[in-house]
């Protein structure tokens, strides 16, 4: 489907990664945003709250990150894609509610411009420490996905890819910025909305009466309603079965909270976008997303000026489902794989996971408030040439 | 119904009759109905439902005005009143 | 149906008789597929769900034009039986819920109907909020004074000096005073009801529906298996013949005035009925002041979504 012309900006613009993210979620159709103002992510909000009362859209600043999360899971029930921007103490706050938007398949995207942490952190410097929390933030057994864009014209497309993944799959999207990125003023090019390509969630063909809010076919994706429709749903967030509802026991708990896991599982090969450059004869990969992808790139420059060729370099676009049967393989043919992350290593566990001793893996951790020296990703290159 | 003084419209107004139906399997017996029928017509019987619950029983269905309290105060929708007829409920 | 002697030693042989099956009238309502619902004998819950429903009826709002959000706990389990698009959503979060529901189409009737602990304790903030900003939401706060589905724990308008298992000893607390809560944020209908009265309970929710704004009726409800066995008040029916004989109807009193203590009078009524711009008459009329035609109001136009 194409994008509806009346939310996009087309033209060459000189914005930032907040400003570009809020348009890529206006390309994409986003309608209602709730959020609170939080350092370094506001600015999404603002420029959110100057643009949709001319496009259609409502947003609203609710009293707290728990409300506009609860809000936008309402507002997604009535058919508006919605959308909530915060940073790391937020997304903490966010976290029941997130299960909640996971439980009730509700399509919705949570931005996180990642701060310095933990707790209140350096709300005006860069981070990636909440990759991990992103994945296993709320508590229980599920699955989300993640994007991580490294550039202010990747804030815009992923955010619209984000709202894509989330309409067809029926989950929280988190878009995993960082404030670097965020802050960061870059050209960002934005196409015509014929050239936007944007997905919606599939609605029920059924009539009242007949739908069941939980009913899955093969892709494991259940068809939506709408509040307003007729269908006098009933969904909660207590273990359900496919009428929506709640049933306590273990049989009804391995059918409702496995198949939201094994609804992710089983399209990893559509959900996750990775950048790989100079794969072919790669002796060692580094593995990097969000800013420190460039300053990767960096370090990977010296390096061959250095002569030391052969690097591979593996971006992340998704950081969550992790891409780990690619993982697997480059594990088995390279001599290692250098993670520089802006933590104190968490996607690297990933990585080691999957890499599962066949080959070294470098971490490169940095505690966050400025991005790294592309020397120390280089000592970390070198290194894996020792 | 006994009148101190003969009200002036009595010949105009007309008090309705309503038959109640219960739902002995629904009721948990907490006895709202009996306590609030205006015309006490309800008591829980004897019997049990299968849940172990005393359902209340209609003693003089005649007596019912179809003021619908049961209906609202059941808990469990387990009671209601559909009304008979318009006429006098029983005149003394 | 007559009354069967039952001889302790050799108890006859029951002879059920197979019963035609009668409908209720507000079986259409009702998921009919969960009842009889989870409520215990003379909880006042279920009174309150039919009070509700026949005030819905009395509005005559078509029912898919209805959306139902509870939270957690005896009261939020209410989403779960009434047959329109309901929402069992989490701790506290019913009234955000709600309010991202309405916004993302106005034009839908949205209930919030759940726990005083659930709306004022874990759910105080947004209560609050949403009642300043005077969002369009209808609010069915049932107030059984007691967390009652976890077990009976102090809830922010349990009585001083009753006893709850996490004030074994009996609350010291000060607890709220609901409608003054209400009032004092803002909301424009206020009114307070005992499942007792049933009737006008009828007519409040039938008011509160149809009132722009957020309007919030609480309602008294007894708890008999926690709040009334702890505290030794006897059943729900104990509870209610009380209500009978302490509830003062006082339409249009201070909601200051309206404290409940352990065991008192219970002030109940109809106390704040004004008129304010809802949330988004606000919000439309600001922008298309200051932007005239620049601006489309928000909700307005037919056929939204």
């Amino acid at each position: 489907m194409q994008a509806d012309p009346s939310g996009v900006l087309t033209g060459a613009h000189y914005l930032d990664g907040d400003k570009a993210c809020a348009e890529g979620a206006l390309a994409a159709g986003c309608r209602f945003v709730a959020g609170y103002p939080i350092t370094p992510s506001t600015e999404v909000a603002e420029r959110i709250a100057e643009r949709f009362p001319f496009v259609g859209g409502f947003f609203i600043q609710m009293e707290d990150e728990i409300a506009s999360m609860a809000a936008i899971l309402g507002a997604s029930w009535t058919g508006v894609k919605s959308m909530t921007v915060t940073s790391g103490p937020g997304f903490s706050l966010m976290m029941e509610n997130i299960g909640l938007g996971v439980m009730l398949e509700t399509p919705c995207v949570i931005v996180n411009v990642q701060r310095g942490g933990p707790s209140t952190g350096l709300p005006t410097l860069p981070g990636q420490a909440d990759i991990m929390q992103a994945r296993w933030g709320s508590h229980g057994d599920y699955e989300i996905i993640a994007v991580c864009p490294n550039s202010p014209q990747e804030c815009f497309d992923l955010t619209i890819k984000a709202f894509n993944l989330s309409e067809k799959y029926r989950v929280p999207v988190f878009v995993m910025m960082d404030e670097c990125v965020g802050h960061m003023t870059e050209k960002v090019v934005i196409p015509p909305a014929e050239q936007i390509a944007i997905e919606n969630r599939r609605y029920t063909d059924k009539k009242p009466g007949e739908y069941k809010p939980y009913e899955y076919g093969e892709d494991l994706i259940p068809a939506m309603a709408k509040a307003g429709d007729g269908h006098a749903f009933h969904v909660t967030g207590l273990t359900h079965d496919k009428q929506g509802y709640p049933v306590m026991d273990w049989v009804t708990q391995e059918e409702c909270v496995h198949r939201l896991i094994r609804k992710i599982e089983k399209h990893t090969e559509d959900i996750i976008i990775t950048e790989e450059e100079n794969m072919k004869d790669a002796e060692v990969v580094v593995v990097s997303y969000g800013i420190t992808s460039r300053v990767a790139l960096r370090a990977v420059q010296l390096a061959e000026e250095k002569k030391i060729n052969h690097i591979g370099r593996l971006r992340l676009q998704t950081i969550w489902p992790f891409p780990e049967q690619r993982i697997r393989d480059l594990a088995g043919k390279v001599k290692a794989i250098i993670v520089p992350e802006m933590n104190y290593g968490q996607l690297v566990l990933e990585v080691e996971r999957c890499a599962a001793g066949k080959c070294r893996v470098i971490s490169i951790p940095h505690g966050g408030g400025t991005v790294h020296q592309p020397e120390k990703i280089l000592q970390g290159i070198e290194e894996a040439y020792q | 119904m006994k009148y101190w003084r003969t009200p002036l419209d009595v010949d105009r107004v007309k008090i309705p009759n309503g038959e109640v139906h219960i739902l002995p399997e629904r009721c948990k017996g907490c006895g709202f109905c009996v306590e609030y029928c205006p015309k006490d017509i309800l008591v829980l019987s004897e019997e049990f439902n299968s849940k172990g619950y005393h359902p209340p029983l209609v003693t003089d269905g005649s007596l019912c005005v179809h003021c619908q309290l049961c209906e609202m105060l059941c808990p469990e929708f387990a009671i209601f009143c559909v009304l008979k007829e318009e006429g006098m409920a029983h005149a003394s | 149906m007559k009354v069967q002697e039952m001889d302790p030693v050799t108890k006859p042989k029951r002879q059920r008789k197979i019963e035609p099956y009668i409908e209720h009238p507000l079986e259409s309502w009702l998921r009919m597929d969960r009842i009889p619902h989870i409520w215990c004998s003379t909880c006042g819950i279920g009174t309150a769900v039919t009070c509700f429903i026949e005030a819905v009826k009395k509005t005559g709002i078509p029912r898919e034009d209805i959306s139902v959000v509870s939270g957690i706990g005896c009261s939020g389990r209410i989403a779960g039986y009434i047959k329109m698009d309901s929402f069992h959503t989490t701790h506290g979060r019913a009234i955000p819920f709600a309010v991202g529901v309405k916004l993302g189409n106005p034009k839908l009737k949205v209930v919030v109907f759940s726990g005083d602990g659930d709306l004022t304790a874990i759910g105080g903030n947004h209560f609050i909020h949403n009642a300043r900003r005077n969002m369009d939401i209808t609010v069915l706060c049932i107030n059984n004074f007691i967390y009652a589905m976890t077990g009976g724990q102090l809830a922010p308008t349990t009585p001083p000096t009753a006893v709850a298992t996490t004030a074994p000893y009996g609350n010291y607390e000060n607890p709220f005073n609901l409608p003054a809560l209400a009032a004092s944020c803002g909301a424009v209908y206020v009114a307070r009801w005992t499942a007792l009265h049933v009737r006008r309970l009828t007519t409040s929710i039938s008011e509160a529906l149809q009132k722009k704004g957020f309007s919030f009726v609480e309602i008294i409800c007894p708890c008999t298996t926690l709040y009334a066995r702890k505290n030794k008040l006897g059943t729900g029916l104990d509870l209610m013949r009380f209500y009978h004989d302490n509830a003062e109807i006082c339409n249009g009193a201070d909601p200051h005035d309206v404290d409940i203590a352990f065991q008192s009078k219970i002030k109940v009524g109809k106390f704040v009925d004004i008129d304010k711009p809802s949330y988004l008459d606000g919000y439309n009329s600001y922008m298309q002041k200051k932007f005239g035609d620049k601006f489309k109001p928000y909700g307005v136009e037919n056929g939204k979504k």
